[in-house]
């Protein structure tokens, strides 16, 4: 075998136990460092989840914060008003999310291309302004936690961060995992192929409608996933920190960063990205509010310009194409 | 032999355009069956109402007995009737043979068989050597080629073809047509939509010929060339005499 086989197939595992060690290494603790690595996997998370309808499914959804947001608001709401554990609140918060999904996709699937993302914009101003003066879940104030007990009970950790990081650890092996079963069956190729072309896949006898809602509504799940975790982490949440375009835009963008419709890609994107804004933020503060962004902005438009496949394309893609050519000309030439 | 498809009183509306005017006619089981016609005729009209890509505004289709006219064309394709685009529709990013292992999942939903069937279907259809090579990368005579074996693997019972040769090289008209009569070895029903007669005339078994949307003919490829209507609406009459030397020689 050679070593991409055993990438392939050992490669996700040995990164998982690789990560789980590292607690019992004892690299993670209260450090801003392990803030980063946290940040790190739940944005892979994110992307990942948003890559599994908007990556290989295509369908490009500026929409993901709702799902996001319903999330954080179910693990807060559950705290907060319900003054419980958030462990319901997120369960509950990620079925209404993908019951949001279907409903709110349903119509919106009827548009394509750029017409289905503009329709998704829209979700997230709508749902914005209703969480603005909906009192009952805190209105414009949001939701702020009180002082809780450490543990995994409330799963809130003051000061210690290995419980967070095992969490998001948790959630990102989740998420990964179940974008590479999906990847490998028969609903992946299902879904690419209605990506490839909607009426193709049809002819098929694939029920595109279907295959798309499915994977929306996985893929708002998993969002709210990430989203319960937000919340806990920062002890609060409001409309504008996690219903908002702003939010939309890290789900996308990461993906595009890293990789599009692929494995690796959301990890990748996160990787490159969330160092890279935390760090800015903590030292190029003095220099205004933003500097993160401007510099996140124009790693997105070189990208686009000069590696749409994204840092993943940068790693195999370009070579992949020229061997492809270069195999395309011999059997060319070989015609001849 | 029995009907595989009956298509009964079918007409096609776009607004006041007519495309198709109360067409009637047969597929019988295992034949290869040619559709053809001038441009505008309405075939690739009628073509889609059969496959379920438009809903026709009046009449029946029925597909081994069962009324298909109006379902939509996934469901069309799970009742065993499949169809290739005229303009080919390659799943650009997949490889040849992810493009065929989507079709073999309709009939096969475990893995292993779904790759087996690929990998069948490939070989039927002279595409072993371009196995992983992304579809969108192929020459026109490969790509139509794959249409074909997407829509084999769906294990179909009747396949429709829409216009599987045009635009192809004398070499690659001539794989193709091995290509269909393998289908036709192979127990398949054959509905074809073709411009190119040397093509179509040496396999069908029956000739539908279509013209302002209307029927006016069918019949065996040796009759339907000597039928005054085709010949003026669009053989030609150049076509019949050679057809009809050919024939003497």
């Amino acid at each position: 075998m050679d070593y991409k086989k055993l990438l392939s197939k050992f490669g996700w595992p040995l990164l998982l136990v690789a990560l789980a060690a590292l607690p019992l290494a004892g690299l993670v603790g209260p450090g801003f460092s392990s803030h980063v690595l946290i940040t790190v996997l739940l944005t892979a998370a994110m992307a990942q989840a948003w890559n599994l309808i908007g990556g290989y499914g295509g369908q490009v959804s500026f929409g993901h914060s709702v799902f996001f947001g319903i999330g954080a608001y179910g693990a807060a709401f559950a705290v907060c008003v319900g003054k419980t554990s958030p462990w319901p609140g997120m369960i509950v918060g990620a079925v209404l999310a993908a019951v949001t999904a279907v409903i709110v996709s349903y119509p919106c699937f009827k548009l394509k291309g750029h017409y289905f993302a503009i329709a998704t914009f829209a979700v997230v101003e709508i749902f914005n302004r209703v969480f603005m003066i909906w009192d009952w879940v805190g209105g414009a104030v949001g939701l702020d936690y009180t002082i809780l007990e450490d543990g995994w009970r409330n799963f809130t950790w003051s000061v210690d961060k290995r419980g967070y990081y095992l969490g998001a650890l948790v959630l990102f092996a989740l998420v990964f995992t179940i974008t590479r079963v999906i990847e490998r069956s028969r609903f992946g190729y299902y879904l690419r192929a209605v990506r490839e072309g909607q009426e193709t896949a049809e002819s098929l006898g694939v029920n595109s409608t279907g295959v798309k809602l499915t994977a929306m509504a996985l893929s708002a799940f998993l969002a709210a996933l990430c989203g319960a975790f937000f919340a806990q982490y920062n002890f609060r949440v409001d409309p504008p920190m996690v219903m908002s375009l702003d939010m939309s835009m890290k789900f996308v963008l990461v993906a595009i960063l890293g990789g599009i419709g692929t494995f690796w890609g959301p990890l990748l994107g996160a990787l490159v990205l969330i160092p890279l804004q935390e760090y800015s933020r903590a030292y190029l503060a003095k220099l205004g509010s933003g500097v993160d962004l401007i510099i996140f902005g124009l790693i997105i438009i070189l990208m686009m310009v000069y590696q749409p496949g994204g840092i993943l394309g940068i790693l195999t893609g370009s070579r992949k194409r020229q061997a492809r050519l270069r195999a395309r000309l011999a059997a060319e030439g070989g015609a001849k | 032999m029995s009907e595989m498809l009956q298509v009964r009183g079918v007409s096609m509306k776009f607004g006041a355009l007519l495309a198709n005017k109360d067409v009637s006619f047969d597929v019988e089981e295992g034949a290869i069956v040619g559709l053809i016609g001038p441009n505008g005729a309405g075939k690739t009209t009628l073509f889609n109402c059969v496959a379920g890509f438009y809903k026709p505004s009046a009449g029946s289709i029925r597909f081994r007995g069962e009324e298909i006219a109006g379902l939509p064309s996934y469901k069309v394709a799970r009742k065993g009737l499949a169809r290739t685009f005229q303009v080919v529709r390659p799943l650009k990013e997949m490889s040849v043979f992810e493009n065929i292992l989507v079709g073999a999942y309709l009939g096969h939903p475990d893995n292993k068989h779904a790759r087996k069937v690929a990998e069948e279907c490939l070989e039927i259809c002279f595409l072993q050597e371009w196995r992983d090579w992304p579809a969108g990368d192929m020459t026109i005579g490969n790509k139509k080629r794959l249409e074909v074996a997407r829509a084999l693997a769906t294990s179909p019972r009747m396949i429709l073809l829409d216009e599987a040769v045009a635009g192809l090289t004398s070499t690659e008209v001539r794989e193709m047509v091995e290509v269909i009569k393998r289908l036709k070895a192979n127990g398949l029903t054959v509905l074809m939509v073709e411009h190119i007669m040397e093509a179509i005339m040496p396999i069908a078994d029956k000739i539908v010929v279509l013209a302002s949307g209307e029927k006016i003919a069918e019949g065996a490829p040796k009759d339907i060339v000597r039928d005054p209507k085709v010949i003026t609406a669009y053989l030609g009459k150049k076509y019949a005499e050679t057809m009809d030397k050919g024939a003497g020689a």
